[in-house]
């Protein structure tokens, strides 16, 4: 299963949404209306499901300070991609 | 415990930051207006303040971790039992364990022993947010002092 399919399935079962309507396009807040209580439990389920910790409060703090857009991270394929990248460090680093 | 004022803890009396948990003690009050309302006659705390005495203690563990830089707020309750009645006059035990720490959050699993046995316990999660403002930050501080908490995180046990 890949990571996209897997952040998929977190994120319909956190917040009781249909499944097929998550898209790797899918920007969580403004076309899933996930909010940020139920993205909590998303946040949660990935650090779980992929032993990580997801560093969510960098990435606003980023895209508060105009580092970065919310679509970098809140949009589904790329948060999937972040999530890559962060077992990859993970496993570089031992 | 002085349950009108949501002063759910009396004191903290283990603090394990390198197993991130805590040991806290309560003892329900004889008296209170709670009870005038829960119920007439027929004395009981209210299960929703078994939750808040949990989410207490985890708050607690939470700003101790975090060498009380920021508030730790509940967010969510999970898994919830209320398994038995808590009586007044009873002296509980109250512990949490970290089971994740995320970015700005927190998941406990938080239990009430009486007597040596549960009588509730839950699974919680608590946002990890900047104190609104110092004087609220000052204050918590206050809280933990009064607690014991302060002592045993200068401690560091």
């Amino acid at each position: 299963m890949s990571t996209f399919d897997e952040v998929a399935d977190i994120i319909a079962e956190s917040c009781s949404l249909d499944r097929e309507k998550i898209t790797p396009e899918s920007n969580i807040i403004d076309d899933l209306g996930v909010d940020s209580l139920d993205f909590l439990d998303v946040n949660f389920g990935i650090d779980k499901k992929f032993n990580i910790t997801l560093p969510v409060e960098k990435w606003t703090q980023d895209i508060s300070e105009g580092k970065a857009k919310t679509e970098d991270y809140f949009v589904v394929g790329n948060l999937a991609k972040a999530i890559d990248e962060l077992v990859a460090a993970k496993k570089a680093a031992g | 415990m002085r349950l009108e004022y949501f002063q759910m803890i009396d004191q903290v009396a283990a603090l394990d930051t390198q197993g991130r948990s805590i040991r806290c003690l309560s003892t329900v009050p004889q008296q209170s207006p709670v009870f005038e309302g829960h119920f007439p006659g027929h004395a009981l705390v209210p299960g929703v303040l078994l939750i808040e005495t949990m989410a207490q203690a985890s708050g607690y563990l939470a700003l101790a971790l975090n060498g009380f830089k920021k508030m730790a707020f509940l967010a969510s309750v999970k898994e919830a039992k209320l398994r038995t009645f808590m009586l007044p006059g009873a002296a509980i035990e109250i512990t949490a364990q970290v089971a994740h720490e995320g970015s700005g959050f927190v998941v406990t699993h938080a239990q009430i022993i009486c007597d040596g046995k549960r009588v509730s316990e839950a699974e919680l999660m608590l946002r990890i947010l900047p104190f609104p403002s110092p004087e609220f930050a000052d204050m918590m501080v206050k809280q933990a002092e009064r607690l014991g908490l302060e002592t045993l995180s200068e401690r560091g046990s």
